[in-house]
């Protein structure tokens, strides 16, 4: 992507789908942001902006790079790309790599890598325990004090399910600031699962992932939070159940978030009928009862942010029988248009809402909101992504940024998307209309 | 029909045409020559990623009495070991040409997997898969219990006769098939298991009855036939599914004093291989009203009309 020292005028875009507003960028900063004519400088690049929604970048809380240890399935460039198309300008990369990001040196080094990359900025997440084993406390502390000033701990893939070993987690993190990212999964309760636990499972033959594997490790955190006065952050709220149980959490006090990926205000069970295992994810597509309540509990702010669990596989391991393929789908790239598709054209979030759960809020919990999820205001970083939401496209899985193609939205068609992407002013990602600007 | 994967959606008139040429295939078994050519020149692929000598020497007979070539493949590999995909095995046999593969798999949806992944070009006939489906052990049974209890068979349905299966169902692909086709073909079925072996969401299946003791069961109804599931010995530690086998045989095993509560024309099936002493006596196995050893004879005839009824059907069904 080119960069450019030129300055940039976005002229008549809609700040966040309200006020129609000019914004002038300049040295990577909002020079100006007014809606009435800017005077720009001569030199300056300028966007036809009508019809565009201006939300300041996205941040992804949940990403899986891969990178080290399993580059044929992303690496930080190939995915730092897709997250750049999506509307991303921050995500968060989760630890379970190999070797795990339980070690100073382990993060630094995805922390770096994504600084050379540049299209945006890779946070590394922490692993909780060492190796994810679920037994011993990771040096966290070295992590938090590293070149990449790790805030969210997370074993995601694994639950951290040692009821002791997370009280002393939530306790430790509380030294620096950090929070608990917790893969809500009793271990126990879901062995061999395969797929939802409930009338299609049964008729499928597919060993059951019940909803109170999740409820329940839920409601024990959240008790221990309070207990401990720390900060837990509930990733990819899946169930009804869930729902409930940290809007009880919340109205009690408790400092809990939560999230919910896209997949999961979409896609029910139902889907799993075929066996094809681009519908195989880690916890499982649930029924439409539950989804309509993570919807409705996104409306609400139970659940705080919606992120991607982008989570790459190479075909081998999906293009296979059900049993032998890996759990998780792509999806930095459709996050943006589902959540316009079930949230917004539903009527249930308007385009604040959306700047608010996939920027603000994120940039918040994850601890870099010095940096990303401000609002679009005169002297603040031009982290800004320009949302086209009157431009329906299919989803065409091959042409995805991701080195992986795992996509379960292949032929969905879904009403808007991201077209360009600023990362403190530098454009990461221009949609064919933009291109040409940038030559 | 192109494939023979489950026996959910099965139509009514297709479960009664298999049984119909299983009844025709069983005539000429009993000929003085047994072969027909039928399938002469047709490639039949024994495709098992699981051990099975019983299915695979059922369906070998089957195809072998129809005059066609088989291979068997024998595939074996633990269900974490990616040593043998069944994406490259499949691809291996599409390019020996074969004309229907039958394929028992650990993973359920496999079979569906295999057919509609454009892998092969054939026929698949679903030998089992995991603890999804078995659509042959189904319409075997179906038709056992069609000839024993339905005064002409030929062109009937099950209607009105009311069927137990008792056992592991959460585990079983036998009852995963049965409970579809014999509700398909009329039949009322009752499922009789403890709750930890019955699926969370059979309860959304009104066309079945569940008993969790065989004893309300066998007060509740006047059985034709009752089906013991064989009990997996690996389902007993550790997941603790029951407490211990002898409290299992005490609540679900056929014994011959619950036999003695059957009406005198019910029949008894097990699909094999049975635990004798614990989800059957040796009594109920060996009474003259079981049905267990012509279940195995009744699956070579369902076999053969179901390679008949996929490799030559459309010349022969019109």
């Amino acid at each position: 992507m080119s960069s450019t020292a030129k300055p940039v005028l976005i002229e008549n875009v809609s700040l966040a789908g309200q006020v129609k507003t000019n914004l002038l960028i300049v040295d990577g900063e909002i020079a100006e942001a007014q809606g009435s004519p800017i005077d720009a400088p001569a030199d300056a690049i300028r966007i036809d902006a009508t019809g565009l929604i201006a939300l300041p970048g996205l941040v992804d809380l949940h990403t899986h790079l891969r990178e080290p240890g399993r580059e044929d399935a992303e690496t930080i460039e190939s995915g730092s790309r897709s997250a750049a198309r999506g509307g991303f300008t921050a995500i968060h990369a989760m630890a379970n790599t190999t070797p795990v990001a339980d070690s100073a040196g382990v993060v630094e080094q995805v922390w770096s890598r994504g600084r050379e990359v540049g299209l945006v900025d890779v946070y590394p997440v922490g692993a909780v325990t060492v190796g994810l084993g679920g037994t011993q406390l990771s040096e966290m502390g070295a992590m938090a004090m590293s070149r990449a000033r790790v805030r969210v701990f997370s074993d995601d893939g694994k639950c951290v399910s040692d009821p002791v070993i997370m009280r002393r987690a939530l306790e430790y993190v509380k030294t620096f600031g950090g929070v608990i990212a917790q893969h809500s999964q009793d271990p126990r309760l879901t062995e061999g699962a395969q797929m939802h636990e409930g009338i299609v499972s049964a008729e499928l033959g597919l060993t059951g992932w019940p909803a109170v594997a999740e409820e329940s490790i839920i409601a024990r955190d959240v008790l221990l939070t309070e207990h401990v006065g720390s900060r837990l952050h509930v990733c990819h709220v899946s169930t009804a159940g869930s729902v409930d149980i940290i809007r009880w959490a919340k109205a009690r006090g408790i400092n809990v978030t939560a999230e919910v990926m896209p997949h999961h205000l979409l896609l029910t069970d139902e889907s799993v009928r075929g066996y094809d295992a681009r519908f195989k994810v880690n916890p499982p597509l649930r029924t439409q009862a539950d989804v309509d309540a993570v919807r409705a509990g996104l409306a609400d702010g139970t659940i705080d942010i919606i992120a991607t669990d982008h989570a790459p596989h190479p075909d081998e391991d999906k293009d296979c029988e059900w049993g032998a393929a890996a759990m998780g789908m792509i999806g930095l790239e459709t996050a943006l248009g589902i959540v316009q598709k079930a949230m917004v054209d539903t009527g249930l979030m308007n385009w604040s809402q959306v700047a608010l759960r996939m920027s603000h809020l994120p940039a918040v919990i994850g601890g870099v909101a010095e940096a990303h999820g401000l609002n679009l205001d005169k002297g603040e970083a031009a982290n800004i992504t320009l949302v086209d939401p009157s431009a329906p496209w299919l989803v065409d899985p091959a042409k995805t940024a991701s080195r992986s193609n795992n996509s379960p939205f292949g032929g969905i068609e879904l009403p808007g998307r991201a077209v360009t992407t600023f990362l403190r002013g530098t454009p990461t990602y221009l949609d064919e209309r933009f291109e040409g600007l940038f030559a | 029909m192109r494939h023979l994967l489950t026996t959910a959606g099965l139509a009514r008139e297709d479960a009664i045409r298999i049984l119909d040429t299983a009844a025709q295939m069983a005539a000429t078994q009993e000929r003085e020559t047994r072969k027909l050519p039928t399938l002469r020149g047709k490639t039949v692929v024994n495709l098992f990623f699981e051990d099975s000598t019983r299915t695979r020497i059922s369906f070998e007979a089957a195809a072998k009495r129809l005059s066609a070539d088989v291979i068997n493949f024998s595939a074996k590999g633990s269900s974490v070991s990616k040593g043998e995909s069944l994406k490259d095995t499949a691809l291996t046999l599409q390019a020996m040409g074969a004309d229907a593969v039958v394929v028992r798999h650990w993973a359920s949806g496999a079979a569906e997997r295999l057919a509609t992944s454009g892998w092969v070009h054939g026929s698949v006939l679903n030998a089992g898969d995991g603890t999804h489906q078995h659509p042959t052990q189904a319409l075997l049974d179906a038709y056992t219990i069609r000839k024993h209890l339905v005064e002409s068979p030929d062109g009937a349905g099950l209607d009105g006769l009311r069927v137990a299966i008792v056992g592991d169902v959460l585990h079983s692909r036998v009852a995963g098939s049965n409970g579809y086709l014999l509700t398909t073909l009329g039949a009322k079925v009752s499922v009789v298991a403890p709750p930890t072996l019955l699926p969370v969401g059979i309860t959304a299946r009104p066309e079945l009855e569940v008993f969790y003791t065989l004893d309300e069961a066998l007060d509740a109804h006047e059985f034709d036939a009752i089906m013991m599931l064989r009990v997996q010995r690996e389902r007993m530690t550790g997941a603790a599914f029951f407490p211990s086998p002898e409290e299992y045989t005490r609540m679900y095993g056929l014994d011959a004093a619950r036999m003695a509560r059957l009406p005198e024309q019910a029949i008894i099936m097990h699909p094999g291989p049975m635990n004798r002493g614990l989800e059957i006596s040796a009594e109920a196995a060996d009474a003259p009203n079981s049905v267990i050893v012509e279940q195995v004879a009744n699956g070579v005839a369902v076999r053969m009309a179901a390679l008949y009824l996929l490799l030559a059907g459309e010349e022969a069904a019109e």
